[in-house]
């Protein structure tokens, strides 16, 4: 389970998270003894001054040294609070001197990790399957709360997030660092955290971003040092070969049976959100592709839609950057032959390296 | 053509008495049937708005999608939103004003009655475009009621219907308001200054500068989005030069005075009920018309609050900050003004009465914790989860809400000639507290714990409050059933109501008969 307490903040992991778990403890403190004495005073009134026989009410309508009073005592404890309010906010911008800087971009739905300096950079997508949330298997622990490969940081560092948007706003939120960000698509914002200590945290987007919203959970590995620097090694090597295999993809001629297997799961991966799992979308935002004009049409026309998105409607994304050749090679095709469509033909890597080619 | 003129000239009375059956009220200018129209339309577009809310939390009572898929859920938290902030609630205060200005300040009736009957009449066909977009391709808008760009933008035709719908309303509104602030500032009866005025007129007449003020704000909001949709304009693009967060400032300048318009009239409505069951004056009177012209400038500096996790500058930040903690200080003179009224009185607890101590009691929870979410950092924490949820529905539902059925019960004997059923109402008091509570008070935990809002399915933790709240959401839903069914009988039949309905009640309207005559105040009254 998380560590959670269930009527307080979650534990907090980070010196700002600390500082604004002691600072809404303290407002929370002076705001519950407030409510406390007016409570009491308002019992007292409503027993007190219960009409009864024999007694008329009084007459006064107002008396102004009270009045003053309860103008200035209230300016006073609003003074109290704001000295550490005023620092904690200070504290939260400054982002100044860290030692790694991350950008993040949200997705329709999920999010992107690029690591500036190291040069690696992934996408991290809800891992919980369909059929826990569809109620057809149980649901586990961490139930929304996974993804395929989760953001790892060290611990002990001061890690400057860069958070923007590809499509929409979203929201980098992870409750245990005291961190919340909005992701502005077209601008950067930044925030910052340092880890107390290794552990796996979690978190959701916090702007609704669209009907996926609920799905494109965070997470985040805080590892001692070493282990991140072989973290790093390690993604810079599966980027090499990942680059390789691409080449070498892009020689061959793969077969429409193959394609569309690969295709398959790179729909189920990528597309069903909007496109759903019969193809049929869900109209007019999410259209179908089951007999769609353009998924059936041109091939150079189903390549440039899911290659570089729509122009006329922005809920269809440019897939250039975050698939593969070979992945779209294969989802085009696998779309093309499927939910009904018997095009027949094939889309290859090549083709789609020479659209990307065109495109420049 | 002499005698004709003579005929025109005193035969309207006898005209408006003689239309009946629809065309009396598609044509009525007299300020209580029109009251009635829209007290009528808010109490059904309030039904229509609670069962979206019913159906949400029927999905939210289990992890897991069960009921509705997301597009749909989520259109039905944005629809849930609109429909009870600017069909249900909105227009609930506005037929209180219609009904009770003029009795309270002995005009005869609204200044523009024609307007005031096109005001009304705009809603029927806001609330019907609402409701249809349902049923556009693509289903209704789904980006939340505050249509944050450029997810609305990506929205389909609902999203066009949903637009014009805020624009008719927006219209009604204005010319709603542009009627109470002329009414109030020209009809009073002679002797009635404007220190004399009794609190529920004070607040409208604040409320509806707010109005008149912010109301095109949204207006020009919802046309740039039109724009970016349909016209190539890139306000909210940033590939175009836009920016997103400039549809968010403009947004909250209309949203956070638009929360005030919802909370001051009930802060007059209470005003009104405490000092009749209390049997003694309002306490501090000049202090609360100070408070409430208070509330009503501040509500222009805090807009930047809604806006904390966008990335300001620590400058905004704290201004903010800042300005919104001093809300507090108003807010709080209110309540002790209220608890001084009380202080020293002679109190019953008739229905009105329960509502009003009870809008004290949940009314402190919610502007409390609006001064925990004032603090930026602790906000920052909150923002977006359900803390907020919690916090706006103890302003805007014990708030607002409780304020309006507290009226109901204040007024209905004045406007029927029947006591309402009392044992019922007291009955209906505590079904609403309590559910209320068991509703929303749980929705703290839950943000404090983390939980974003807006998702149709959550994490396993959540669970359990998320099941509190759904059971707690369904007493509170059909114990308004029963708020229907006093409301229902009191119009048909009970015991006659006095003029002075209640023992402590003072001000113009309960020197009228039970029921008010159609016309009242032909002359005015004079008041010393």
């Amino acid at each position: 389970m998380l560590d959670t307490s269930v009527f307080n903040f979650q534990a907090p992991k980070t010196q700002i998270a600390h500082q604004i778990y002691d600072l809404h403890f303290f407002v929370q403190g002076i705001c519950a003894a407030i409510c406390a004495v007016l409570f009491a005073v308002l019992f007292y009134v409503l027993m007190r001054y219960r009409k009864r026989p024999n007694r008329a009410p009084m007459r006064f309508t107002g008396y102004k040294p009270i009045e003053i009073t309860w103008v200035i005592v209230p300016c006073l404890i609003l003074i109290v609070i704001s000295v550490p309010a005023t620092r904690a906010v200070f504290a939260m911008k400054d982002t100044s001197d860290p030692d790694i800087t991350v950008k993040i971009t949200g997705y329709q739905w999920q999010w992107r990790y690029d690591y500036l300096n190291e040069d690696i950079g992934f996408y991290s997508a809800l891992s919980t399957p369909r059929e826990q949330i569809d109620n057809r298997e149980p649901k586990k622990e961490n139930y929304l709360l996974e993804v395929d490969h989760p953001m790892v940081v060290p611990v002990g560092k001061k890690i400057r997030i860069l958070v923007t948007a590809n499509d929409v706003i979203h929201s980098w939120f992870v409750p245990q660092f005291g961190v919340k960000q909005d992701a502005i698509p077209g601008f950067i914002r930044d925030a910052w955290f340092r880890v107390d200590a290794p552990g796996v945290y979690r978190g959701q987007c916090a702007e609704l971003c669209g009907k996926e919203h609920g799905f494109m959970p965070i997470v985040v590995n805080a590892v001692p040092e070493p282990e991140y620097v072989a973290w790093v090694a390690d993604q810079q090597a599966a980027k090499h070969a990942a680059l390789e295999a691409g080449t070498a993809a892009a020689a061959k001629t793969f077969t429409v049976e193959a394609l569309k297997s690969d295709g398959a799961k790179v729909y189920t991966h990528t597309c069903i959100g909007c496109h759903q799992a019969n193809g049929q979308g869900l109209p007019p935002t999410f259209p179908s592709l089951a007999g769609g004009k353009t998924a059936t049409g041109a091939i150079a026309e189903a390549i440039n839609i899911v290659v570089n998105g729509s122009t006329k409607n922005p809920a269809m994304a440019a897939w250039k950057n975050q698939l593969s050749d070979l992945e779209l090679a294969s989802v085009i095709t696998y779309v093309r032959n499927s939910f009904g469509n018997a095009v027949g033909d094939s889309v290859q890597p090549k083709d789609i390296a020479s659209a990307r080619h065109e495109d420049k | 053509m002499n005698s004709m003129q003579v005929v025109a000239v005193s035969s309207p009375a006898k005209a408006v008495n003689e239309r009946q059956g629809i065309t009396r009220w598609l044509i009525s200018t007299n300020h209580k049937e029109i009251g009635t129209l829209y007290l009528i339309f808010s109490f059904t577009m309030f039904l229509v708005g609670g069962t979206m809310a019913l159906c949400i939390r029927a999905e939210l009572f289990q992890p897991g999608l069960q009921l509705l898929r997301p597009e749909l859920f989520n259109q039905l938290t944005t629809m849930h939103g609109l429909v009870m902030v600017f069909a249900a609630v909105m227009p609930a205060f506005v037929g209180f004003a219609n009904w009770q200005l003029p009795m309270m300040i002995g005009a005869p009736d609204m200044a523009f009655p024609r307007l005031n009957n096109f005001g009304f009449w705009l809603l029927p066909p806001a609330a019907i475009l609402l409701i249809a977009s349902f049923f556009a391709p693509g289903g209704a808008t789904a980006a939340g009621w505050t249509l944050y760009a450029p997810l609305s933008v990506q929205m389909g035709p609902g999203m066009d219907m949903a637009i014009f719908a805020i624009h008719l309303l927006g219209i009604s509104s204005i010319v709603g308001a542009i009627n109470i602030a002329a009414t109030i500032l020209h009809l009073r009866a002679p002797g009635m200054t404007l220190m004399k005025m009794p609190m529920f007129v004070w607040t409208w007449l604040v409320t509806a500068f707010l109005l008149v003020a912010v109301m095109p704000v949204l207006a020009a909001a919802v046309t740039m989005l039109l724009t970016d949709r349909h016209f190539g304009t890139h306000f909210f693009n940033a590939a175009g030069g836009g920016d997103p967060v400039l549809f968010q400032h403009i947004f909250w300048f209309f949203g956070h005075p638009e929360v005030y318009i919802l909370i001051l009239p009930a802060f007059g409505i209470i005003s009104e009920i405490i000092p009749t069951f209390s049997r003694k004056a309002l306490f501090g009177y000049r202090s609360m018309v100070f408070a409430t012209c208070a509330i009503g400038i501040l509500a222009f500096l805090v807009w930047g609050h809604h806006m904390f996790t966008v990335g300001f500058g620590v400058g905004p930040e704290l201004f903010f900050m800042y300005a919104t903690m001093l809300v507090a200080v108003p807010t709080g003179v209110k309540l002790f003004n209220w608890i001084g009224t009380m202080w020293g009185g002679s109190l019953t607890f008739e229905a009105p009465m329960l509502f009003a101590v009870g809008f004290i009691l949940v009314f402190l929870v919610g502007g409390i914790t609006g001064v925990v979410l004032a603090v930026a950092a602790v906000d920052v924490q909150l923002q977006d989860t359900y803390y907020v949820v919690a916090h706006f529905h103890y302003t805007m539902v014990a708030g607002s809400l409780f304020s309006l059925f507290g009226a109901t019960y204040y007024w209905l004997p004045k406007w029927t000639g029947h006591m309402y059923d009392e044992a019922l109402a007291r009955c209906h008091f505590w079904l609403s507290i309590v559910f209320f509570n068991m509703t929303f008070f749980v929705m703290f935990f839950l943000g404090l714990a983390g939980m974003p809002r807006r998702i149709p399915d959550y994490p396993l933790q959540f669970a359990n409050f998320n099941m509190i709240a759904s059971i707690g959401a369904a007493g509170f839903g059909f114990s308004q059933l029963l708020f229907l069914y006093v409301v229902l009988k009191c119009i048909r039949r009970g015991k006659l109501a006095k003029g002075r309905v209640w023992e402590g009640a003072v001000g113009l309207e309960w020197t009228l008969p039970s029921p008010a005559p159609k016309h009242s105040f032909a002359t005015p009254p004079v008041i010393e």
